[in-house]
């Protein structure tokens, strides 16, 4: 057994919320320069070049790539070996999103109640997804996400009979209808199967993954490719100003689900797609 | 890295014929005042209107930013400020432009009833890169917040911008590049 201190968890909650929202993926940047060889449109162009400048500023100034520096989500996987000391897990994770909001001038987006809508003041709470595992280790990741992706996401309980077809269709027309409203190019996470809250937590753990790794599965990495060029087929493009370019990915992950479901869950996000892990 | 396209300059607060010259796809460069709201303040103002009271704010010709900004920098006028998704303000938008509004910015399409108002009375949205909230940062040379300061971030505020880059959405002739752009790249499988 190894013991812990939290404010091990709060440092590190505090440092990634900062650099998440500062500095984008290389995987990213490298997948928005590689797509304005792609597009098309000379509007399209002009936002992708705009993004790719964005983020560059960000950068080297050490301010926020976007002004919506997102909902905190957090996920832990605790090593079952591991003794957490000096407080409140929870409690850690908050205090750090507290400090490294209010430190880094990263903006507070949280209200404390979905219908009375005053705002916390410090970002917190943070979505926190945690999960028990073997070792002596805590694997952290920070995944701030917006309001405006968020807000494309949808879950629906298709029928088994829907099968293949019914999920391909139902991710593309939920990305046609989002139109320019959550900031394309987008990165597409799919949940398939599992209960109704599964395929949405495993949609979004999707979109923790790189650009370019792919399903293990060779029959989802296919769906993965067939349904990025769907969707680039749709003319949405930067900004939904029209263009070849409206997503860089689309990563599926599948749970075992029951006889009498399909569930799908399609989690969009935005081409400010914030993530950093560390191993504590 | 931006390319350099032509650009239309203009001056805000706006006048009805620079409205008329602005159609779908110009690229456009705002130089001048514009006001900063969203939905907690578009609310109380057509609270105001419908009330009958008067507003913080002027709306005849005048431009509206749909933003909520990061926190300033030290030395800095404002904190990184991109648009917000635009469709939210549908509800208030028409009341606004009915009372002088001429432009909007923000991102994504907005409504039929929002672009009904823009033809009757002459108004013009634009689109800003949502997520390029540094680079926009740079061109809002000064900001104050002149009401509803209780909402931090959804407060009103005034800025000066200079070379403001924004893309003509929808027109006040109806156009609307949502709707032709996406049409002119769908590939039919
Ligand atoms: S959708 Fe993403 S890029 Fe667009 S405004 Fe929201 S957080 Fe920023």
């Amino acid at each position: 057994m190894r013991e812990f201190d939290v404010k091990k968890i709060t440092e590190a909650v505090k440092r990634l919320s900062m650099e998440t929202n500062y500095f984008l993926g290389e995987d990213m940047v490298k997948a928005l320069k590689a797509s304005l060889d792609k597009e098309e449109s000379p509007v399209g162009k002009s936002v992708l070049g705009q993004i790719i400048e964005n983020q560059e500023i960000a950068r080297t100034e050490q301010m926020a790539i976007c002004q919506d520096t997102g909902f905190t989500v957090v996920f832990i996987d605790l090593g079952q070996d591991v003794h957490l000391t000096g407080g409140d897990l929870t409690e850690a994770v908050n205090e750090g999103v507290r400090q490294g909001y209010q430190e880094g001038y990263l903006r507070k987006s949280i209200v404390k109640d979905p219908l009375h809508r005053v705002n916390t003041g410090d970002n917190t709470p943070a979505v926190i997804h945690l999960r028990i595992v073997p070792g002596e280790k805590v694997h952290l990741t920070v995944a701030p996400k917006g309001g405006g992706s968020e807000n494309m996401s949808e879950v629906q309980m298709l029928k088994p009979a829907d099968g293949p077809e019914g999920v391909k269709n139902f991710v593309i027309d939920r990305v046609r209808r989002s139109g320019g409203n959550p900031c394309p190019p987008i990165v597409v996470g799919v949940g398939i199967g599992g209960t109704y809250e599964t395929a949405a937590l495993i949609a979004k753990r999707a979109l923790l993954r790189e650009l370019g790794q792919f399903n293990p599965d060779p029959y989802y990495a296919e769906m993965e490719k067939e349904l990025l060029r769907a969707i680039n087929r749709l003319g949405i493009g930067p900004m939904g100003l029209g263009g070849r370019v409206t997503a860089l990915g689309v990563f599926i992950e599948t749970y075992p689900c029951h006889i009498a479901s399909l569930p799908i869950a399609v989690n969009i996000q935005c081409h400010a797609a914030r993530h950093k892990s560390v191993v504590i | 890295m931006v390319m350099h396209m032509h650009e239309k300059k203009i001056i805000a607060p706006l006048t009805d014929d620079v409205v008329k010259t602005l159609r779908v796809g110009d690229n456009v460069l705002i130089t001048g005042t514009i006001y900063t709201a969203r939905d907690a303040a578009h609310k109380r103002l057509v609270d105001l209107l419908n009330a009958g009271k008067a507003l913080p704010i002027p709306l005849k010709g005048q431009v509206i930013y749909y933003v909520g900004p990061a926190p300033a920098h030290p030395g800095k006028p404002i904190g990184p400020a991109g648009p917000t998704t635009s469709y939210r303000m549908n509800p208030y938008a028409p009341y606004l432009i009915e009372q002088g509004l001429k432009g909007m910015i923000g991102k994504g399409e907005m409504g039929e009833n929002v672009a009904e108002a823009m033809k009757k009375h002459g108004a013009v949205y634009f689109a800003a890169t949502g997520g390029a909230a540094a680079l926009i940062a740079r061109s809002i040379k000064h900001a104050e917040i002149v009401a509803y300061e209780d909402l931090g971030a959804e407060a009103i505020r005034k800025l000066e911008v200079e070379n403001f880059p924004v893309v003509v959405a929808q027109d006040c002739y109806g156009g609307n590049i949502y709707k032709e752009g996406v049409a002119k790249y769908h590939i039919a499988s």
